[in-house]
């Protein structure tokens, strides 16, 4: 799957997407003295972002990778997965956790 | 009196166990961006104005997958959204800082060099906040950036067979796991991660899975923080 937009269109996104993501960094750093303290609603609403975010980036591609439901053994990435995703919990590492997923998917694919 | 270089080096050397974990999660931004059909320019970009590892990532599969392209911008703002609250949390500390100190310090600013900065900060109030944090996000920035352009590199090279594209799930499947830290967090991300899943299945079109997802599974975390009794 490859792109069809445009060089310049796509310079138009991660223009625009830098900028929106500059104006959230720097929103309180700048706004500090004007406003002080996030309301507490939002506050606690903001804490729960990570953890629904990640997910839903990680769900589909594990358990939908061709936008189909797949549940069963036959589904390599939905294996995979839940070995890499015991490799995170024991070791919160990034490099053991694609190790452990990218080695289970090519064991997976290539040997058994 | 600490002197800035001191505190400089101290932030480089604290970040240091994190460049380890950035540098596959870059690569893998590189890769994912000629994989998808964009130039190892459009990948430099990415990670030079976006700065942003997991929207990156989010963005180039999006694009790849040629969605309206409100919906690849919403989806790197959602994604985003979290370093809002690491702004509220590290304002006070900035707030001497002149101007041009504060742009610069709120471009570097990452999960990793907030997470350092403030555990610093608490720790030892004579620290030249300034130098500590521009070596933690700096040296974070040129890791990211070497890291990118190795992936770009790479990527054209790498058979399709080997399904690299897998790393990009696992690094969010990395970055999942300890955000998951108590009751209502886990609700949170079983809700947003089922209902990613819901969307993607229904076939519901625009790609607003990731957007669609955060709200719900944010809704679920408020309720059971606040029925669930455990905060």
């Amino acid at each position: 799957m490859t792109t069809s937009y445009d060089p310049v269109t796509v310079w138009g996104v991660i223009v625009l997407a830098g900028a929106l993501t500059f104006a959230i960094r720097g929103s309180f750093v700048y706004l500090f003295g004007r406003i002080d303290t996030v309301p507490p609603r939002i506050k606690s609403a903001l804490e729960y972002v990570p953890a629904a975010v990640f997910a839903a980036l990680v769900f589909p591609a594990l358990v939908a990778p061709t936008g189909d439901l797949s549940l069963s053994l036959g589904n390599d990435r939905l294996v995979a997965g839940v070995l890499a995703a015991l490799a995170a919990w024991y070791t919160e590492r990034v490099f053991v956790t694609i190790a452990v997923g990218m080695g289970a998917l090519w064991v997976l694919r290539f040997v058994v | 009196m600490p002197t800035v270089p001191s505190d400089f080096l101290d932030g480089v050397r604290d970040a240091a166990p994190l460049h380890l974990g950035i540098a596959p999660f870059g690569l893998v931004a590189g890769v994912a961006a000629v994989e998808q059909g964009l130039s190892i320019f459009h990948a430099i970009g990415f990670s030079s104005v976006v700065f942003a590892g997991a929207s990156q990532l989010a963005m180039i599969e999006l694009l790849g997958a040629d969605a309206p392209l409100a919906i690849v911008v919403g989806t790197a703002v959602v994604v985003n959204l979290r370093m809002l609250m690491y702004s509220a949390s590290i304002a006070p500390y900035f707030r001497n800082f002149a101007a041009r100190t504060k742009a610069l310090s709120s471009y570097l600013l990452t999960d990793q060099a907030y997470a350092l900065s403030i555990a610093r900060y608490g720790r030892d109030g004579d620290t030249d906040r300034f130098a500590y944090y521009f070596g933690v996000a700096v040296s974070l920035w040129v890791v990211w950036q070497f890291a990118t352009v190795a992936g770009a590199l790479l990527g054209t090279g790498l058979p399709p067979a080997w399904g690299l594209e897998f790393a990009a799930p696992l690094v969010f499947l990395a970055l999942l796991v300890p955000a998951l830290k108590d009751r209502a967090s886990a609700a949170s991300g079983v809700t947003g991660g089922v209902v990613a899943v819901a969307v993607v299945v229904a076939g519901i079109p625009f790609h607003l899975d990731i957007i669609v997802a955060a709200v719900v599974g944010v809704v679920a975390g408020l309720a059971v923080s606040s029925f669930g009794g455990d905060v």
